[in-house]
């Protein structure tokens, strides 16, 4: 099976503070559905924008498909969920607006045309939106909102689709409707899925590998071999 | 009124400005940055000054110092030197004071520069409304080439940078664009209100909208009517025109948010 993501020898650190990331090696292959989790500040977070090549390494290499991240040529084929995805704007965006932007890096310029409409529709049934499908994200829930965001991220058909804590903010209900989504997603389309989450009690049950990053890697293997102390992430000490 | 020239020609270059300044002010108020407006509006102030020092017209030198302050400013946030308000506010204080230095040096602090800083309606000749209508087409023709990638940027600008979207470069056309308003628009409406022109009329549209497309269909409605409404106020109770167009705007948010919360008591 081919590299989806390869991380070879990673130090991290922001300008003038102390290393976030050290010693990290990891590779996922294409079509595997990973969880990385990890207390606050552990690092989750800057290891998926060093995935997407949003971040440079201090020391060592990402590739992201075989190509440097930084430099890979295929990005409209990403697929992102950002932390705290909401509305970057105050204006009352419809479902469907929202997700037709998805598909703008991919056809940056022109009209939309009928596979482009076809392919938002697509997108917006798989999360089960369509009947709101021009509503305004306003009007929406908190869970309503994140599966429109997930349909964004979806609709240029992603070779990764990358999540930044989805739960965020959504109650327990919408969280476990957002993991059996991202398993209905994961068995129908066969992307790789990264998911980083302070806590991963809800997708456990989805994930095929857990990996559990403090600073650096202390865990990596599927979610029943993890040790019952480590479920509580804060709990994970090296 | 439109036996007089002057009034045809302030129409028709409030048409094109009532048109322009909300659809560049839509990106400016999702991007959070309305005050952006007044910012650059106060660079161009140095600009007109530094026109009337060294014999340029200045509405082109106005332009100019817009153009560089929007660039200064987009610099300054994407690097990091200063928050996004930090930012303003020294392009802003910066522009002002050049300005008064300037316009003090060059012996300019007449009535003349009041027409610069407020509009006027009789200013308006036939060279300043073929550049505005020009000027204004292409402005609106790039809004609309560039249409889906800007709301992408709006919408998630991280979302757009993961997918390759050139954000940066999306983001100094919008405060180009801005800046490119303000030149074109202070004939009009004056250096010191357009920047209200370009916001107001957006966040009336806000209140009343059901979605992206009917945020900018209303703005555009909001303005175009704020200007033409506010030009004919001006010209039959003899007040200065861009006061009056922005009051006409504000009007019409108070009616925008009258609506919304009579719509949220149904």
């Amino acid at each position: 099976m081919p590299l989806a993501l390869r991380f070879d020898g990673i130090e991290f650190a922001y300008p003038h503070g102390p290393p976030v990331l050290r010693d990290v090696d990891l590779e996922v292959q294409e079509g595997e559905f990973l969880a990385i989790a990890g207390p606050n500040g552990g690092g989750k977070t800057t290891l998926l924008r060093l995935a997407l090549g949003l971040e440079h390494p201090s020391r060592g290499r990402v590739e992201l498909f075989g190509e440097p991240a930084e430099r890979f040529r295929d990005r409209p084929r990403l697929g992102y969920l950002a932390q705290r995805a909401q509305l970057g704007i105050q204006a009352p965006a419809t479902v469907r607006e929202v997700v037709a932007a998805g598909r703008s890096a991919l056809k940056p310029f022109g009209r939309l045309g009928a596979d482009d409409r076809e392919a938002i529709d697509r997108a917006i049934e798989r999360v089960g939106l369509i009947t709101s499908a021009g509503r305004s994200l306003t009007r929406l829930s908190g869970g309503q909102q994140q599966r429109a965001f997930i349909a964004k991220a979806l609709v240029a058909d992603p070779k990764l689709l990358a999540l930044d804590e989805p739960t965020s903010g959504v109650d327990v209900e919408a969280q476990e409707a957002l993991a059996e989504l991202l398993g209905r997603l994961h068995g129908e389309l066969g992307v790789t899925i990264l998911y980083v989450s302070h806590e991963f009690g809800a997708i456990e049950h989805v994930v095929e590998r857990l990996v559990l990053v403090r600073e650096r890697i202390v865990f990596d293997g599927p979610p029943e071999a993890l040790p019952g102390v480590w479920h509580d992430p804060s709990h994970v000490h090296v | 009124m439109f036996e007089f020239e002057f009034m045809r020609l302030a129409f028709a270059a409030g048409a094109v400005v009532g048109l322009l300044a909300p659809v560049v002010g839509f990106f400016l108020v999702q991007r959070q940055m309305s005050l952006i407006g007044d910012g650059i509006g106060h660079v161009a102030f140095a600009g007109v000054a530094a026109g009337y020092l060294i014999g340029i017209s200045p509405v082109w030198t106005a332009l100019v110092a817009a153009i560089l302050g929007a660039v200064a400013i987009e610099w300054l946030r994407t690097h990091r030197k200063a928050a996004g308000d930090q930012a303003l506010a020294l392009v802003f204080y910066t522009g002002i004071a050049g300005g008064v230095v300037l316009i003090s040096s060059a012996g300019a602090l007449n009535a003349n520069l009041f027409t610069y800083l407020f509009g006027s309606i009789l200013t308006v000749s036939r060279a300043d409304l073929l550049r505005i209508a020009l000027l204004g087409l292409g402005a609106l023709v790039l809004v609309a080439v560039l249409l889906r990638a800007l709301l992408a940027v709006a919408i998630d600008e991280e979302g757009a940078r993961v997918a390759g979207l050139p954000v940066p470069i999306l983001n100094g056309v919008v405060s180009t664009l801005a800046a490119l308003t303000i030149g074109i628009s202070m004939r009009i409406v004056g250096i010191l209100l357009i920047a209200a022109l370009m916001v107001v009329p957006v966040i009336a549209a806000q209140r009343v909208a059901w979605s992206l497309r009917s945020t900018m269909g209303l703005s555009v409605a909001i303005g175009l009517g704020s200007v033409l409404t506010g030009l004919t106020v001006s010209y039959y109770a003899n007040l200065p025109p861009g006061g009056t167009i922005v009051l006409t705007a504000t009007g019409l948010f108070l009616l925008a948010a009258g609506v919304e919360t009579v719509r949220g008591r149904l």
